[in-house]
This record gives C-alpha cells, structure tokens and sequence, in this order.
C-alpha cells in the first residue's frame, strides 16, 4: 500500500519536471545567471514579454548569446552594454537615467508638487474665507444696528 | 478657466493619445545611426569561395537589405527592389537565419535585386547589427558609417520619402 502510494506521488511529480523543459545550458549557476538577467530584458520581437520568458527565435539566439559571454567570464554589466550597443535602450526594463529619460523618472515628483502647491493653495484659499466670514459678521451687525436706528 | 479646465486637460490626454495611435512600436531607434557598420565576413551566396565583407563597398553609397526566404514582408518588397537594383542602386543582401537554405533557389525563381548575398546562418551578424526582424535595410555611405536604419518592406513612397533625398545627399 505504502509502495502504491509513493509511485502516485512519484507520478505527480512528473507534471513538475516538465515545467523545466527550458532548454538548460550545462552550467545551472550560469543558466540561473542568465534567467536572472533576462528578466529584466525586453524580448525585440514580442516586446512585451521578457528576453527570459519569449519563445520568439531571436530571444533564444540572444540568451544563447548571453550565454556563452557568461561562460566567457563577461560580467552582467558586459553583458547588457553588449545588448545596449546594438539594441539601444530599449532592451532594459529599468530605464536607465538619461536626458531624455528625465520627464519619466522626475514625473512622478512633478505631479507630487504640482498636487503640492494645488494642496497649499487650497488651503490658503479657504483660510482666506474664514476672515472675510468674520468680516460679513462684523458687517451684518452693522447693518442691524443700522436698521435699528432706522426703527427709532 | 476653471470651467474650461477639465476639457483642456481633456483636450491634452487626447492629443497624446492620438498621437500614439500613430506611432509604430516596431520603428525602435537604432543606436547605429553616425557609427560605423559593424564588420563580418561571410560566404557569398552561389559563389562558393567568395566572401563579403562590408569594407569591400568603401568608397560606395550602398543598402545591405536583411531579408529571409521564409519572410512574407522580404515578399512584398522584391519588386521596389528589382526596380531599384535595375535603376542602379547597390543592394547587398544579408540573408538571416536561413536554415533551409532556400535562398538560392528563390533568387534563381524569382531573380535577385542583389550585387551579392551573404549567408548569415546562425543570425550571429544581425544581432551585431541589432536586426529584430526582416525586412531591415540600413543605408551606408563611403566611409563606411551607418546613416539610416528603415524597418519594414520598401516601397516607393518610403523610398521616395526617405531613402531617396538621403543618398542623394550622400552621393555628392
């Protein structure tokens, strides 16, 4: 019974090996390297899916690519200058900080002081409303003494 | 102002939006542009022995046309090409990745726009030129540097667009 129960969990761990059906390089240090790396790249055919995750053939000559320059001993900053060289920018999911890339990364803090200052007028704005309601008090009573005197 | 300001806002995210429909995604700017073309030597395609090198062609305005057998766009921009090469503009070939080797013959069927075809089996040559899909054509002047990258097939508005008014200018 025991036995029987090992070989069914044996044969659900089948579905679990063919997850990994990725072809592997030999190194796993070098091919985890690379799956690492290739997260963060943009696959130039599908564009929307990472260099690791495509199945498009340029992808797979590109990890093959990325590799055998590992296996060279390049290091990962060589690596994607290598890809940037000949792809531009546009391979790296994290954009680096360029001229050009500054509305991106200061964007967000632009729009934070803009609702800032939106903030700060606001409330400038609504203690302004305070003083003159307190100046129609002053006034309104004013106006009753007036009609006060109107009465006598 | 204030009343008008949800239509200007409105206005804005529109006309950014309608720009975008019109921008390709595929058109990624090549880093090539001003940088000389990258070297390779390969065989030529039918000439058993002969190489191509992009050096050959210094001296030369000249188009190396990344194109496939098996590419459906490569297709549809044979004729501009056929049209091109008979008026006489250099066109070398690089045909990429093809693993059936079917080149040879389809020029044989179809004629070949090109003054030569190099074999770039493995792709190993169009990603130093940061090819991602063909038809690509690059235009290379006489020095040997990259002045235009156009993605997709030629036809004879692009050419007359962009291509034309270009090697005119570098043909001086």
């Amino acid at each position: 019974m025991k036995r029987l129960f090992l070989m069914l969990l044996a044969s659900l761990a089948m579905p679990v090996w063919a997850a990994e059906a990725v072809p592997v390089g030999d190194d796993p240090a070098i091919e985890a390297r690379m799956v690492n790396l290739a997260t963060d790249l943009r696959c130039l055919v599908c564009q929307n899916e990472s260099l690791a995750g495509s199945h498009a053939e340029l992808a797979e000559d590109l990890r093959r690519e990325i590799r055998e320059q590992m296996r060279a001993g390049k290091s990962d900053k060589e690596v994607v200058t290598y890809l940037t060289d000949r792809y531009g920018d546009f391979v790296l999911y994290r954009p680096p900080f360029r001229s050009y890339t500054l509305l991106l990364w200061l964007g967000p803090v632009i729009f934070l002081g803009i609702g800032a200052v939106a903030w700060f007028l606001t409330l400038r704005r609504r203690r302004a409303i305070k003083v003159t309601d307190q100046v129609s008090v002053a006034s309104l009573k004013q106006a009753a003494d007036l009609l006060d005197e109107k009465q006598d | 102002m204030k009343r008008w300001l949800p239509l200007i806002i409105f206005a804005a995210l529109g006309g950014f939006f309608y720009i975008g429909l019109h921008l390709d995604p595929r058109e990624v700017p090549s880093p090539f542009i001003g940088k000389p073309a990258p070297a390779f030597t390969l065989p030529v395609i039918g000439q058993p022995g002969v190489t191509f090198s992009p050096e050959q062609n210094k001296g030369k305005v000249w188009l190396l046309n990344v194109w496939a057998p098996w590419c459906v766009a490569c297709r549809q921009e044979h004729g501009a090409l056929m049209q091109l090469a008979q008026a006489g503009v250099p066109i070398y070939g690089l045909n990429w990745k093809d693993k059936d080797r079917e080149a040879e013959a389809l020029m044989a069927r179809q004629g070949s726009p090109y003054a030569a075809v190099a074999e770039d089996l493995d792709g190993r040559v169009g990603i130093d030129y940061g090819v991602t899909g063909t038809p690509e054509t690059f235009v290379i002047d006489k020095t040997g540097i990259i002045r235009m990258k156009h993605i997709g097939p030629i036809n004879a508005d692009n050419w007359q667009a962009k291509f034309e008014p270009l090697l005119k200018e570098l043909s001086k």
